[in-house]
C-alpha cells in the first residue's frame, strides 16, 4: 500500500518536473553554444549574462514587469467580461446574431496593431490605450469560444429544459453557461496570452514604462542583454498567467476533473 | 386523458419523411401503456409530440381536452440518455424541476431525499453524476422526473442503454412505483418482454410510416416479480407479439 503510494507520488513528481527539465536542457545548450562559439553578446547573450543583467537592477525590472502585468490583467478582465456578455447576447437573440456578428468578424479582421496609434489619439498616453489594445486583441478568442460553448448543449438536455417549462433565464444560468464553461476556459487561456501581446504592442507604440518600453529603449542602445532580460520575464509571466487560468478552471469545474468513483465499480 | 385522432407527423415539408400516420388512440388516466415497435417506427416521435417537443402535422392530439401546444403541465419525462446535468450533484439534479418551476428549494428537499431513499441512492446525494454507473444515473433521472408528482410520465426507451441485469431491476422498480402512484405512463421500448412485463396495455407500431397494428390489453397478476416471465400467460403474450413482428417481416427464423 505505502509502496504503491510512494510509486504514485514519484510518478507525479516526475511528471511535474518534466517541464523544468526541458527548460533546463534548453538553457544549458544555449549557454554552451554561446561560450563555445564565442557569440558576441550584442547578437545573442548567454543565459548567465541575462541573469547578471537581471540581478543588477531586480527592483527596477520588477516594477516594469508589474506595470505590464497590470495592463495585461486589466485588458484580459475587460475582454473576458465583455466577450462573455456579447456571446450571450448573440446566442440568445438571433436578430443580434445576424445584425452584429458579421460586423464583429469584419472588425476583428483589421490588424489590431494598426489600431494602436488610433488608441493613443483617443485615449492619450496613460494606461488606458494599452488596456484598450490588449482588450481588442484578446476579446475575439473569448467571444468565439463562448458562442461555441453556449451552442454545445446536448439535444436531450435541451428537451429536458423544455419539458420542465423553465424560463430562458433559468435555461441560460442553469444549463447553457455551465455547458459553455469548458470552452470558455479554452478561450480564456488564448485570451490571456493575447492580452500580454496586446500590452507589449501598446507599450511599443507609446510608453515610458513597462517591459515593452524596456525592450524598445534597450534595443535603441544595442543593449541586447537587457532586451533578453525583459523577454525572459515576459516568457515566465506568460507561463504563470496561463497556469493561473488552468488553476481557476480546475476550481470552477470540479465535476470535470473529479476522479471519485463509488465502491464496487 | 389522452386522445389522439389520426395524428400524423412529417419532417421537412412535402418531400420530407413521414414518421407517423393515422395514429388514433385514447388513453385513460392511470394506464401504463407501452409503445412497442421496431426502431425508426415513429413511436418516439409520437411520444415527443405528446410532450410538446414536436408539433403534429395532421390530425388532433389532446390531453384532458386541450390540444397539445408545448409541454403540458405536471409532465415527467425520462430520456434514453439520462440527461443528467454533470455540473450538479445528484440532489441538485433531482431538485431541478422545482428550481425551474420557481419553487423554493427547501420546500422540495424532503421529497427529493425520500425519492433518493426509494431508489437506494441516499449515500450518493452529494456525488456528481459522472461518479455513478449507468443504472444509478437512470435512477437519478427517474427521481428527477417524479419530483413534482407528475400525472403523466413519458419515458423514451429509458433503459435502452443499460445492461440486462440492471434493466430487469429497474423494470421491477418502475412497476412497483406505478402500482403505488398510478400515474399515467407512456413507455417507448422495442423489447417485447419489457413491454409485457410492465404494461397494462401494449400498442404495437408498424415500421415507418408508423401505424398502430394492434392494441393489446395485458392481464397479468398485479404485483409482478421477475418470475412472472416464466408463466404461461406471459409466454402467450410475447409469442403473440413476436408473431405480429414476424408477419410484418421484421423477424424470421
Amino acid at each position: 500500500m505505502t509502496d504503491a503510494r510512494t510509486a504514485a507520488w514519484m510518478t507525479r513528481l516526475r511528471r511535474r518536473s518534466m517541464p523544468f527539465i526541458g527548460a533546463a536542457i534548453f538553457i544549458v545548450l544555449w549557454e554552451l553554444f554561446c561560450q563555445l562559439y564565442h557569440v558576441r553578446p550584442v547578437l545573442l547573450p548567454p543565459p548567465s549574462l541575462i541573469l547578471q543583467e537581471l540581478s543588477l537592477a531586480p527592483l527596477w525590472f520588477a516594477e516594469q514587469a508589474m506595470y505590464t502585468l497590470g495592463i495585461t490583467l486589466a485588458g484580459f478582465v475587460v475582454a473576458a467580461v465583455l466577450g462573455v456578455l456579447f456571446a450571450v447576447l448573440i446566442t440568445e437573440w438571433a436578430v443580434l446574431d445576424r445584425l452584429l456578428f458579421p460586423l464583429f468578424v469584419a472588425l476583428n479582421s483589421v490588424p489590431k496593431v494598426a489600431l494602436a496609434p488610433l488608441c493613443i489619439i483617443w485615449f492619450g498616453t496613460g494606461a488606458e490605450p494599452k488596456i484598450a489594445i490588449a482588450f481588442l486583441i484578446a476579446v475575439f478568442a473569448v467571444v468565439i469560444d463562448t458562442i461555441l460553448g453556449l451552442r454545445s448543449v446536448p439535444p436531450d438536455t435541451i428537451d429536458l429544459a423544455r419539458t420542465l417549462r423553465g424560463s430562458r433565464w433559468k435555461v441560460l444560468t442553469r444549463i447553457k453557461l455551465y455547458c459553455a464553461l469548458p470552452h470558455l476556459f479554452a478561450g480564456l487561456k488564448v485570451a490571456m496570452s493575447l492580452a500580454l501581446v496586446g500590452a507589449i504592442v501598446g507599450e511599443f507604440v507609446s510608453s515610458q514604462r513597462g517591459l515593452g518600453y524596456v525592450i524598445l529603449s534597450a534595443q535603441g542602445m544595442f543593449d541586447t542583454p537587457r532586451v533578453f532580460a525583459a523577454i525572459t520575464i515576459l516568457a515566465v509571466m506568460g507561463v504563470l498567467l496561463i497556469e493561473a487560468v488552468s488553476i481557476a478552471e480546475r476550481l470552477a469545474l470540479p465535476w470535470h476533473h473529479s476522479t471519485e468513483r463509488p465502491a464496487g465499480h | 386523458m389522452i386522445v389522439a385522432q389520426d395524428v400524423a407527423k412529417r419532417f421537412g415539408g412535402e418531400t420530407g419523411v413521414t414518421a407517423i400516420e393515422g395514429i388514433s388512440l385514447s388513453i385513460a388516466e392511470g394506464e401504463f401503456v407501452s409503445l412497442l415497435g421496431p426502431s425508426g417506427c415513429g413511436k418516439s416521435t409520437f411520444l415527443r409530440c405528446l410532450a410538446g417537443l414536436e408539433t403534429i402535422t395532421g390530425g388532433s392530439l389532446t390531453i384532458e381536452g386541450k390540444p397539445v401546444d408545448g409541454p403540458p403541465e405536471r409532465l415527467g419525462m425520462a430520456f434514453q440518455r439520462d440527461a443528467l446535468l454533470d455540473w450538479y450533484n445528484v440532489l441538485d439534479n433531482v431538485l431541478l424541476p422545482a428550481d425551474f418551476h420557481g419553487e423554493r428549494r427547501s420546500a422540495y428537499e424532503p421529497r427529493a431525499h425520500e425519492l433518493l431513499k426509494m431508489a437506494g441512492l441516499t449515500s450518493f446525494a452529494k456525488a456528481y453524476p459522472r461518479a455513478l454507473s449507468g443504472g444509478m444515473r437512470q435512477r437519478v433521472a427517474m427521481c428527477r422526473s417524479l419530483l413534482l408528482d407528475p400525472r403523466l410520465l413519458l419515458m423514451d426507451e429509458p433503459f435502452g442503454a443499460l445492461d440486462a441485469l440492471t434493466r430487469d431491476q429497474l423494470n421491477v422498480d418502475l412497476h412497483r412505483l406505478w402500482e403505488r402512484q398510478r400515474m399515467t405512463v407512456l413507455f417507448v421500448t422495442h423489447s417485447i418482454s419489457e413491454a409485457v412485463f410492465l404494461s397494462s396495455r401494449i400498442v404495437v407500431f408498424s415500421p415507418r410510416p408508423g401505424k398502430v397494428i394492434e392494441d393489446i390489453k395485458v392481464e397479468l397478476p398485479g404485483e409482478r416479480k421477475l418470475s412472472v416471465r416464466d408463466s404461461a400467460e406471459f409466454g402467450h403474450y410475447t409469442r403473440h407479439i413476436r408473431g405480429l413482428f414476424e408477419s410484418m417481416g421484421l423477424l424470421h427464423d
